[in-house]
């Protein structure tokens, strides 16, 4: 079980803690196989989604989760609320969690938010998603699919290929695969990765060409549109060339890599078309796994 | 006229150098006498000063009063409380008010505001550009006609490199320093603490050391070119400190300042993403650190200021990336700066004489030192006295501080400013 009342990082889980989530969302997946995919473990506890950040697939994710379980889902998103029109943040999460709920799952753009909600929340606070920080529901999804193909993580080698300065999902991810004995390795132009990279104590690359012979696992991440126009790169066709994966590229690759990105995926710039009917491309399985890992979470956290 | 007897303190006189125990008569609002023994008479108020230190009242030439514009997150009666109550007795305040102290009225109004209260000496820091812009230079002469005793943007850098260095030549008529914050506004763009190991971890956005150093460099610059008076404000890079040694032993007119969070605290304590840790400077990393504190000890740094810089709970109690910068510092920094003393990494008389004579020197101020004939400012410490920083207590409006719960031993017990007991019994006298 969980120690702690809320998921705010990984960083604040311990390798048990990890594995019960994971071992929690194999019985979850057990149950979405179902011909009534619905159980009533939660039934009379509220989910609140707040996203002050636009997000479809974790937000939807989410809310599914929580109804497999049956548990009321509220969303809030920030367009068109009383953030719009100036509320704080402080009053917003007051004002929902007065209207009683079990949990807040949040998003937001600032790093730290949830640890900040946690300080005066009496729900369990869920992050999904602070700023550059962590994600960590991501990163739970993204091993518990590693495992659910390789049946460990223990001494994998996953490539993390990207703008790692600004992904939390990056952050996530060496988080729990290093906590679960694999080894993250970092790549991507010097510009996206963080000028002190050391202090994620992971190996980093700037090659994908010379790391992929090596790997077990590519995760790929998504190059946000406003990134596009910084000087962090030249240009798109650029990035691509040098960063971005192909089946080119792949015919170096182990024979078994699998290749996965937590989405939404822009063709053309990180993954070649190519790669849509690659036969190791798990990425909507990840998407599946998703539901599964956050139903654990919602129900070690909130659950009877 | 009213006397006072500071009986049986260990006087610390940087200034003079002196360090012994005497006895201290104040008469009036001048330090009458000096001497190992003075004889008690019913007309004096004594006071016990054994086992304590007695030293010059401090000198604050960084402070943030908010008055005018501000009043919820600081007034000129809340800031004079905070500082007695810290020790100091000497603050200058800095103009990012609003409307910012650009022009002679804002000054003579903050100067009349201060006597009105009448707790502490407060002097004002103009602003170098009319309304911080950076654009045209504010009319710095009518400022010191009114009781402006420097120039300074703070809060930003004064960016423009052609209006900083025409500031540095017209303040040599005045004979004033230009305060600089140093700051190259693109390179820090939005980010919100240092760029370094936690930088990397929490994925908050870093502030790079070249931030502060490329503007130190070209201030540097520019005062050896013009022959002007630079202080830059707040060092906080072990870089900056290397320029401005070069700098110093060039000759160039230069001084600078460290706070008492950036000598005492390393951006680790950004991973609880507790606003109150951010500060601008941003707390930055160990390396930096210790380089800040060998230079304060060298003398390559002059003197500690606080940046006092009081926040209310809506610019506070909020998303870290959304919250002000800034920290409340007058009540926290003389206990803090003696934690580093007891810790060995500054020495005493260093740290006495960068809060009092060092800054009074260079703000031109009659203040910092006790002599006979002297201004009646002094402050009684005792060293033994240990206390937990409790926000909740101060007398500041700004209750944003990063030592919030921390166990420091040395308190102000008693301060005097003008000849006037101001502090006394943990409690300011008004």
């Amino acid at each position: 079980m969980l120690k702690k009342k809320h998921l705010l990082g990984i960083a604040e889980l311990e390798r048990e803690e990890i594995e019960a989530i994971l071992e929690s969302a194999a019985s979850m997946k057990d149950i979405l196989k179902r011909d009534i995919p619905k159980v009533p473990t939660l039934r009379g506890k509220t989910v609140a989604n707040l996203f002050f950040e636009p997000s479809t697939r974790t937000r939807t994710s989410f809310e599914i989760a929580a109804k497999r379980l049956s548990a009321d889902v509220v969303n809030f998103s920030s367009a068109g609320s009383s953030i719009s029109k100036g509320e704080t943040l402080k009053d917003t999460v007051r004002n929902i969690e007065a209207m009683i709920v079990d949990a807040v799952v949040v998003r937001h753009s600032s790093e730290g938010v949830p640890h900040y909600i946690a300080s005066f929340s009496k729900a369990s606070v869920i992050n999904a998603g602070d700023g550059k920080h962590e994600h960590p529901t991501q990163a739970l999804l993204d091993v518990f699919t590693i495992k659910e193909k390789k049946g460990y993580i223990e001494g994998l080698n996953i490539a993390i290929v990207g703008d790692i300065t600004h992904s939390r999902v990056a952050r996530s991810d060496i988080l729990a695969i290093k906590k679960l004995g694999g080894n993250p390795i970092v790549v991507g132009p010097p510009t996206m990765l963080p000028l002190y990279v050391e202090a994620l104590e992971v190996e980093t690359a700037h090659c994908i060409d010379e790391v992929i012979p090596h790997v077990d696992v590519i995760i790929m991440l998504r190059i946000q549109k406003e990134r596009m126009k910084s000087p962090l790169f030249p240009s798109i066709r650029e990035y691509s060339r040098l960063f971005g994966l192909n089946r080119k590229k792949l015919e170096k690759a182990k024979k078994d890599v699998l290749i996965m990105h937590p989405g939404p995926v822009n063709w053309g710039v990180e993954l070649s078309p190519d790669i849509m009917d690659f036969e190791r491309n798990i990425i909507l399985e990840q998407v599946t796994n998703g539901v599964a890992v956050r139903m654990a979470v919602l129900y070690l956290l909130i659950g009877p | 006229m009213g006397a006072i007897l500071i009986k049986g303190g260990r006087l610390i006189d940087p200034a003079s150098g002196r360090d012994e125990v005497v006895d201290i008569l104040i008469e009036g609002e001048r330090v009458s006498r000096i001497a190992p023994s003075i004889e008690v008479q019913e007309r004096m108020e004594v006071i016990d000063a054994e086992g304590k230190w007695v030293l010059p009242g401090l000198v604050d030439v960084h402070v943030h009063l908010r008055e005018p514009g501000y009043e919820y997150k600081e007034d000129i009666e809340s800031g004079s409380k905070a500082a007695v109550a810290g020790g100091f007795t000497t603050i200058c305040c800095k103009a990012n008010t609003n409307p910012v102290n650009d022009t002679g009225a804002i000054t003579r109004y903050i100067v009349e505001r201060a006597k009105e209260v009448g707790l502490c000496r407060i002097y004002p820091v103009g602003a170098v550009s009319k309304g911080l812009k950076g654009e045209e230079l504010a009319e710095i002469g009518d400022m010191v006609a009114n009781g402006a005793v420097a120039v300074s943007d703070d809060g930003r850098p004064v960016w423009n490199s052609e209006l900083m260095r025409r500031a540095l030549e017209y303040t040599k008529y005045f004979g004033i320093p230009v305060v600089d914050h140093c700051e190259d506004l693109a390179l820090s763009g939005d980010g919100v603490v240092h760029e370094g190991k936690y930088s990397a971890i929490t994925g908050l956005k870093g502030i790079p050391a070249s931030a502060e150093e490329v503007m130190v460099a070209r201030d540097i610059i520019l005062a050896r070119e013009t022959k002007g008076r630079l202080h830059i404000d707040h060092v906080s890079t072990a870089g900056s400190v290397k320029l401005i040694e070069m700098g110093k032993d060039e000759g160039v007119c230069l001084s600078c300042e460290v706070t008492p969070h950036h000598l005492a605290l390393t951006d680790e304590v950004i991973v609880t993403f507790d606003t109150d840790t951010k500060v601008n400077p941003p707390l930055r990393g160990e390396e930096h650190v210790l380089a800040v504190r060998e230079a304060l000890e060298k003398g390559i740094i002059d003197i500690i200021a606080t940046d006092h810089a009081p926040h209310g709970a809506i610019d506070k109690d909020v998303e870290y990336t959304k919250a002000a910068f800034g920290i409340s510092g007058l009540e926290t920094a003389l206990g803090v700066v003696l934690k580093l003393v007891n810790e060995g990494a500054l020495s005493l008389k260093r740290a006495i004489e960068a809060m009092t004579i060092a800054p009074a020197r260079i703000f031109g101020l009659d203040a910092g030192y006790v002599a006979e004939g002297g201004p009646a400012d002094i402050v009684v410490v005792d060293p033994d006295k240990e206390w937990v920083v409790d926000p909740s207590r101060f007398y500041s409006k700004g209750k944003n501080t990063p030592f919030k719960g921390w166990k420091l031993k040395g308190k102000v017990v008693i301060t005097i400013c003008n000849g006037k007991l101001v502090y006394k019994n943990g409690e300011v006298v008004s």
